[in-house]
C-alpha cells in the first residue's frame, strides 16, 4: 500500500511570518572604532579629487618640454590647445575652450572606470554613501534597492571602462616611452623613473580589475580546455587579490607623477639625470 | 589562569528581551561557547543557545559578539581584555525564536528556490570526468558551512527586511555561482540570478567576504564572478552579438 | 487529551545524517511520503565532522584494489567479528554510491586524468578514500541535502508543493517509538522550538541517530550523540549487539581543555604525518601487533619510500588500524614519554612543505590556528586519544536494515555488526551511504506489502506526554532534586574513567555500580522554566537514553573477558579465538519504566560462507579462529 493522502491534520502556521525580530534598539553593538576606515576613505578620496579637478583644468605645467615628460591627466592631448610637443598623436582638434580639460578625450574613461571598479564601489557605498558605514552598522536609509535599477545599473558596464582603460594605459605606456628621449636626445633621469613606475603600477590596477579576470578566463567553464587562458587567468587572479592595494597605490603615483612634472616644468625644480 | 569574566547576554523572545548581565568564570583557552555553556549548567539552566560540533565544522552556533556576527565556538576569550563587558547577542537578520536562538527558516526558503544540479543527460554514474582545476573554483564555495552569518550581516536584508522576498542573499549567490561553475551542470542560471535572486541588490560591500568562518572570498570569487557572467547574459550587446553569430556556449 | 500535532507518512526517518539523508532519497524515489526528523538544524548533523574520506574500491588511485580486498581489510579491522554479509555488500556497493553522489552534483577531489582521486588510511591495503580536502563529510551531507531539495522541486512542480511528499521536521526530537500489535505505528516526539508535542502516524521507522559519544567526557562528537535510535530500538523491542565495543579515534586535539577530544583526521597520517613521543622517537614502529606482522614496514626508511611507491614498500605503521594507535599512543603517555599535555605528537611540519600542507588539510590547519594557536604547518600537532565511535548497535538483517521489531529499520552508526569490534576509517561515510540505500528500500518494500496500517493508540500518546513532561514535575517523594547537568557530567566521567580505552573488570563494576546509582537519581531530575527551546529539558530527556546506552556498554564491557578491536581489558590482553564468532547482545524487559532494565546474552555468529572465507589465506584465518572452525576450509582438507 502506498501513500495516504497528504493532508495534515493539523495546520501548520509558519511562524517565520509572525515573528519578529530581537528588540535591540541600538544601531550597532559593535565596541571598536568602525568608523575609522570609512572616514579615511572618505578623506583620501576628497583630497584626490580635489586635487584632480584642479590639475585638469589648469592647463599649466604638465608638459616638461626640455625632458619630454608629459603628466598622464593631460595624456592624450590632441587639441591645438596643447603646447608644443606634448601632442604625441597629433592635433586633429582646434582650440578647446577652458571649461574642458585637454585629456577629455581620456579622463572620462579614466573616471568611469574607477567610478565603477569594484573596489571604489565598495570604498564609496560603504563611506560616502554609507550603504553601509561598516559592517553589522545599521545604514540611515529608508530604502534600497542597491545595483537593480538606473542609475546604479550603469555598474554593469564597467568591463567597457575597462576596455578604455587598457588603451590610455597603452597611451601612458608610450608617453612614458617618449621621455626617454628629450632634447638632447636619449637620456634618462629621475622624471623617467616616476613616469615608468607610475605606468608599471597602473598596468598593475588595470590588469587586476574584475573584469580582467573575467574576459581574460573567469567566463570560462572549463579552464582545462584552453591552458593559456588558464595561466593568464591565474596571474590576473593573483594581482586582483590586491586591487584595493593599488587602486590606493594608483591614487598617490598619478598624482605625485602628475607633481613632480609640474615642478619640473616650472623649474620649481631640476629634475635629477643620471644619464645625459 | 581563570578570571570572572563579564558576560552580557541577550534573554528574550520575539515578544520582548534586553542585555542581561551575567559573571561567569572563564578558563585558559576557552571560547565564548564555553562561558555560555559553564553559564546554563550554574546559573541559567534554560538560556537558549543553538549548538553542536563546537568546533567550527556545523555552523550552528551563530551569533553576534560585540556587535560582530560570529560562530560562538571559535571565538576565543583570549581576543578580549580580562575586564572587558562581552556583548552576546543573537543574530540580528532573523526573527528571534528565543535568547540566542533564531529561526533561519528564511536561509531554507531561499535554498530552495535556487535551480539544483543539472548534469547532462546522457551521462551515467561513474563515467563522470572532470579536472581538478575545473572543480577547483567551485570546491571553494562547498567549504560553507551554512552558518549564515554572512546572511545575518549583509545589510541588503539586515537593514532591510523588506528585501527579503527579492534577496537571496550571499549564501545563495554563492550556490548560484557554485553551480555555473560545476564543470558538467548544463543549466543556465545567469538571468535569473539577476531577475529571481536579487543579484543586482548586491552592492559589494564585502561584509559576506569579512564575516565568512571558513574564509570564503564570497565576494572576489563567487559574487563579482557572477555579476560579470550576469553582465555577459544581459547587458553585454557584444557578447549577446558573439553568442548569436558564433552560437558558443559556456566556453 | 493532549494537544498534539499528527502528521501521516509512509516512512519517518529518524536522523539527517548521512545514513538518514540516504534512505529518504531512495523512500522518496521508491514514490513513498517519507518524513525526516531531525535534532539540530537540516544539514547540521555530525556527518559534517567526518575529514578524511569515504572508503570505495573504485580502483582509481591502485588499478588492484576491487571489492575482494576492501572485504579482506574490512574484516582484518574488525579482528573478523563483523557481520560478514554486511562487510561483503558494503564493500561491494560502495563505489556505486559514491559515483552516485556525482550525480546528485559531489566534487570530489580528481586524479590527473579526471576520476576520483583516492587516500590512503589507516587498514586499507590500497588508496581507497574518495575525499574533498579535509571537509569530506560536509560535502556528502551538503549534497543528499541538495539532492533533497531538488527532489522537493520536482514535488513542487507536480503537486504545487515543496513539501508534498517529503518533508523536512528540523529542531525536532522523537521520544517514543509506538507500535501496535508488535508492529511500528508512529513515533511521537516535540518541536525543540515550542516544546510542542509531535505525532508522526507511520508503518515504517528508519532509525539514523548516529552514536553515542555523549556518554564519554572526552568525545569528538556532538551533543546529539546520546544514542536515542540506539535507546529508542531497545524500548521498542529491539536487540543491540556489539555495544562493548567503543572506538576511540588515536589523534583528538589534547589542548586547550575546552577543546580536548575534538577530532584530528587520520588524513594527517594518511598524506604523511608520523607520530612521536617526547624524546623524539617514531615510537608506532614498536606497536605493530602479531597478526599484522608481515604487512607493515618496521623501519624508518621503509616506511617513508612507501608514500612514493606502495607496491614496493609496506606501509608506515602509523596507519595501523586505530585500536592499535590508540593503545600504543595510551601505552606511550602512561610510561611517560608523552607531550606537555598529555597527548604525543603528530608531525606534519617536517615532513610537507607548509604550502601544501593547507592545501591538502585546510581545515585542520584552521582548527589548530583558531582554536590552539598552533600553526601545523611549524609544530608539530599534540594529540590524543578521543571517543569517536560505537561500533555496537541495533542488530539489522544485512540487506534491508530491518530489525527485529517488523517497521523498524537501522543505518549508519546506530546499527551494529558492519565494522565488527573496529572500524576502519573511511568505512564509516560508505557504510552510510550504502546502509542508508538499503534502509529506504527495505521501508519502502515493507510498506508496500503491508495490507493494513497500524494504528496509534490515544493511550500510548497521552503515556508518552506524561513522561515527556515528567521533568517538569519536580522529584517524586523520598527523592533529592538533580540537576541534569550534574548528572551528565557524572555519567561522562565515569564511563570516560572507568568504561574508557583500557578496561578492568573491578572499574567496570564500579562503573556498573554508579550507573544504578544514577537510575536512582534520574527520576529526580527537574527543569526550570518552560518547554520553548529549553535545554536544560532536552538533556533531561537525552540523558535518560544515554543511561541506558552506557548500561549496555559497561555490561557488554564486563562480559567479553578478552581484547578485541574496540575493546581492550588489561585483565585480559590477549584476543581469545573461543569470543570470536560470539556476540553480546542487549535486550530490555518490556516495561513501562523510563530507563527499563538491561539484560546481556551472548549468542554465536553465523559462519562465513565459503567462497568469502576462501578470499582470506588459512595462515592468517589461523590467527582469529579456533581449530576446529577451520576443520572443513579446503587448504586444511587438501
Amino acid at each position: 500500500m502506498a501513500s495516504p493522502p497528504q493532508t495534515p491534520q493539523t495546520p501548520t502556521d509558519n511562524p517565520a511570518a509572525t515573528r519578529s525580530r530581537a528588540s535591540i534598539t541600538a544601531r550597532t553593538l559593535r565596541t571598536d572604532r568602525w568608523w575609522v576606515p570609512p572616514l579615511l576613505t572618505t578623506l583620501g578620496l576628497a583630497a584626490f579629487v580635489i586635487y584632480a579637478t584642479v590639475r585638469s583644468f589648469m592647463r599649466t605645467g604638465y608638459y616638461d618640454a626640455e625632458q619630454h615628460y608629459l603628466t598622464p591627466f593631460y595624456s592624450p592631448c590632441l587639441s591645438d590647445s596643447c603646447v608644443a610637443g606634448s601632442a604625441h598623436f597629433g592635433t586633429p582638434i582646434g582650440e578647446l575652450p577652458g571649461f574642458i580639460p585637454l585629456a577629455f578625450l581620456s579622463l572620462p574613461f579614466l573616471l568611469g572606470f574607477r567610478l565603477t571598479c569594484y573596489y571604489y564601489r565598495k570604498a564609496y557605498y560603504r563611506s560616502i554613501w554609507f550603504s553601509p558605514p561598516a559592517c553589522a552598522v545599521a545604514e540611515p536609509h529608508a530604502k534600497y534597492t542597491g545595483e537593480t535599477r538606473l542609475p546604479l545599473i550603469v555598474q554593469n558596464a564597467h568591463r567597457y571602462f575597462f576596455y578604455a582603460a587598457f588603451v590610455i594605459a597603452l597611451i601612458n605606456t608610450y608617453d612614458a616611452i617618449l621621455a626617454f628621449g628629450g632634447e638632447n636626445g636619449v637620456g634618462f633621469g629621475l622624471g623617467n623613473v616616476v613616469l615608468l613606475v607610475n605606468v608599471v603600477l597602473l598596468w598593475a590596477y588595470t590588469l587586476s580589475c574584475h573584469s580582467c579576470r573575467h574576459v581574460t578566463g573567469g567566463r570560462m567553464k572549463h579552464f582545462s580546455k584552453n591552458p593559456v587562458r588558464y595561466w593568464i587567468w591565474t596571474q590576473v587572479s593573483r594581482l586582483n587579490v590586491r586591487h584595493m592595494q593599488f587602486a590606493w597605490i594608483t591614487l598617490a603615483t598619478l598624482a605625485l607623477t602628475d607633481l613632480y612634472v609640474w615642478l619640473v616644468s616650472t623649474d620649481v625644480i631640476t629634475d635629477l639625470r643620471f644619464i645625459n | 589562569m581563570g578570571y570572572q569574566a563579564k558576560l552580557r547576554v541577550w534573554r528574550g523572545d520575539d515578544g520582548s528581551g534586553d542585555l542581561q548581565d551575567f559573571t561567569v568564570e572563564a578558563n585558559e583557552g576557552e571560547v565564548v561557547l564555553d562561558l555560555i555553556h559553564r553559564l546554563q549548567a550554574t546559573q541559567v539552566p534554560d538560556l537558549a543557545v543553538r549548538w553542536n560540533c563546537k568546533a567550527g565544522k556545523c555552523g550552528s552556533c551563530s551569533a553576534e559578539v560585540n556587535g560582530r556576527p560570529r560562530l560562538l565556538c571559535m571565538t576565543r576569550m583570549s581576543i578580549f581584555s580580562e575586564d572587558e563587558t562581552i556583548t552576546v547577542t543573537p543574530m540580528r537578520t532573523f526573527p528571534v525564536i528565543r535568547d540566542l536562538v533564531t529561526d533561519v527558516s528564511y536561509n531554507y526558503t531561499k535554498a530552495r528556490e535556487i535551480p539544483s544540479f543539472t548534469p547532462p543527460e546522457d551521462l551515467k554514474p561513474g563515467e563522470y570526468r572532470m579536472q581538478q582545476v575545473d572543480v577547483q573554483r567551485s570546491q571553494e564555495f562547498r567549504k560553507c558551512i551554512e552558518c549564515f552569518l554572512c546572511q545575518d550581516t549583509c545589510h541588503v536584508i539586515r537593514d532591510h527586511e523588506e528585501n527579503k522576498t527579492a534577496f537571496a542573499g550571499p549564501r545563495y549567490l554563492m550556490r548560484i555561482a557554485e553551480l555555473e561553475m560545476h564543470p558538467l551542470d548544463v543549466a543556465d542560471r545567469r538571468n535569473e540570478a539577476q531577475t529571481d535572486h536579487g543579484l543586482g541588490y548586491c552592492n559589494i560591500t564585502k561584509c559576506c567576504t569579512e564575516v565568512c568562518p571558513e574564509n570564503i572570498h564570497i565576494t572576489d570569487n563567487a559574487l563579482i564572478p557572477m555579476k560579470e557572467r550576469v553582465a555577459d547574459r544581459r547587458y553585454d550587446p557584444i557578447v549577446w552579438l558573439g553568442n548569436k553569430l558564433f552560437r558558443r556556449n559556456g566556453g | 487529551m493532549t494537544e498534539v500535532e499528527r502528521h501521516s507518512y509512509d516512512v519517518v526517518v529518524i536522523g539527517a545524517g548521512g545514513a538518514g539523508l540516504r534512505a529518504v532519497i531512495e523512500a522518496r524515489q521508491r514514490g513513498l511520503s517519507v518524513a525526516v526528523v531531525c535534532k539540530s538544524l537540516f544539514g547540521k548533523a555530525h556527518t559534517v565532522m567526518a575529514e578524511g574520506g569515504c572508503a570505495a574500491s573504485m580502483g582509481n588511485a591502485n588499478a588492484g584494489d576491487n571489492w575482494q580486498v576492501h572485504f579482506r581489510d574490512t574484516m582484518r579491522g574488525g579482528k573478523f567479528l563483523n557481520n560478514w554479509r554486511m562487510a561483503e555488500l558494503h564493500a561491494k556497493e560502495a563505489p556505486d554510491r559514491v559515483w552516485e553522489l556525482e550525480t546528485y552534483g559531489a566534487l570530489f577531489d580528481r586524479t590527473a586524468d579526471g576520476r576520483i582521486s583516492q587516500r590512503n588510511f589507516g587498514g586499507h591495503t590500497y588508496p581507497r578514500l574518495a575525499h574533498v580536502g579535509d571537509r569530506t563529510g560536509l560535502e556528502l551531507i551538503r549534497t543528499m541535502q541538495q539532492k533533497i531539495v531538488s527532489l522537493q522541486q520536482e514535488d513542487q512542480k507536480r503537486y504545487g508543493d515543496y513539501e508534498a511528499k517529503l518533508k523536512v521536521f528540523a529542531e525536532c526530537t522523537v521520544t517514543e517509538l509506538l507500535k501496535e500489535d508488535g508492529r511500528i505505528s508512529g513515533a511521537f516526539g516535540y518541536w525543540r522550538e515550542s516544546g510542542r508535542f509531535i505525532l508522526f502516524e507511520t508503518p515504517a521507522v528508519v532509525l539514523a541517530t548516529g552514536g553515542i559519544g555523549k556518554s564519554f567526557k572526552v568525545t569528538s562528537n556532538s551533543w546529539e550523540y546520546t544514542g536515542d535510535g540506539h535507546a529508542l530500538a531497545l524500548r521498542a523491542g529491539a536487540d543491540l549487539i556489539n555495544m562493548e565495543f567503543v572506538q576511540f579515534h588515536p589523534t583528538g586535539m589534547v589542548w586547550p581543555p575546552s577543546v580536548k577530544g575534538i577530532l584530528v583526521t587520520e588524513g594527517v597520517r594518511g598524506d604523511g604525518g608520523v607520530l612521536k613521543n617526547s624524546q623524539g622517537e617514531r615510537f608506532m614502529f614498536r606497536y605493530i601487533p602479531d597478526v599484522f606482522k608481515g604487512q607493515y614496514a618496521d623501519n624508518e626508511a621503509e616506511a617513508d619510500r612507501w608514500y612514493d611507491d606502495a607496491d614496493k614498500n609496506r606501509r608506515t605503521p602509523d596507519l595501523l588500524p586505530r585500536d592499535e594507535v590508540a593503545r600504543a599512543i595510551n601505552t606511550e603517555v602512561k610510561e611517560g614519554r608523552g607531550s606537555p599535555h598529555g597527548g604525543v605528537f603528530l608531525d606534519i611540519a617536517s615532513r610537507l612543505p607548509a604550502d601544501e600542507i593547507r592545501r591538502r588539510l585546510p581545515s585542520m590547519y584552521h582548527q589548530f590556528k583558531e582554536l590552539a594557536d598552533v600553526d601545523i604547518t611549524k609544530e608539530p600537532m599534540e594529540v590524543g586519544p578521543t571517543c569517536h565511535y560505537v561500533m555496537g548497535g541495533i542488530e539489522v538483517d544485512p540487506d534491508t536494515a530491518a530489525s527485529s521489531v517488523p517497521g523498524l529499520f537501522a543505518a549508519g552508526e546506530c546499527s551494529g555488526g558492519m565494522h565488527g569490534s573496529n572500524r576502519l576509517g573511511g568505512n564509516s561515510l560508505s557504510d552510510l551511504l550504502v546502509f542508508g540505500r538499503r534502509a529506504g528500500l527495505g521501508a519502502a518494500s515493507y510498506v508496500e506489502s503491508l495490507e493494513r496500517r497500524p494504528k496509534v493508540a490515544d493511550a500510548d500518546v497521552t503515556a508518552a506526554a506524561r513522561t515527556a513532561v515528567a521533568p517538569f514535575d519536580g522529584a517524586r517523594d523520598g527523592v533529592a532534586e538533580e540537576n541534569p547537568y550534574t548528572l551528565h557530567t557524572e555519567l561522562q566521567q565515569s564511563m570516560n574513567d572507568l568504561v574508557g580505552i583500557i578496561r578492568k573488570s573491578d572499574e567496570m563494576q564500579k562503573a556498573i555500580d554508579k550507573l544504578a546509582e544514577i537510575r536512582r537519581r534520574i527520576c529526580g531530575v527537574t527543569v526550570e522554566g518552560h518547554r520553548q527551546y529549553n535545554p536544560g529539558w532536552h538533556l533531561a530527556l537525552d540523558l535518560r537514553n544515554m543511561l541506558l546506552v552506557s548500561e549496555c556498554v559497561a555490561h557488554a564491557a564486563l562480559r567479553r573477558t578478552e581484547s578485541r578491536g574496540g575493546h581492550t581489558r588489561d585483565d585480559h590482553p590477549q584476543m581469545d579465538a573461543q569470543w570470536r564468532n560470539k556476540l553480546l547482545v542487549c535486550s530490555v524487559a518490556d516495561s513501562d519504566e523510563v530507563v527499563p532494565d538491561v539484560t546481556i546474552a551472548a549468542k554465536p555468529q553465523e559462519p562465513m560462507r565459503q567462497d568469502l572465507l576462501e578470499l582470506f589465506e588459512l595462515s592468517e584465518l589461523e590467527k582469529y579462529y579456533t581449530e576446529d572452525e577451520l576443520a572443513d576450509h579446503p587448504e586444511r582438507k587438501a
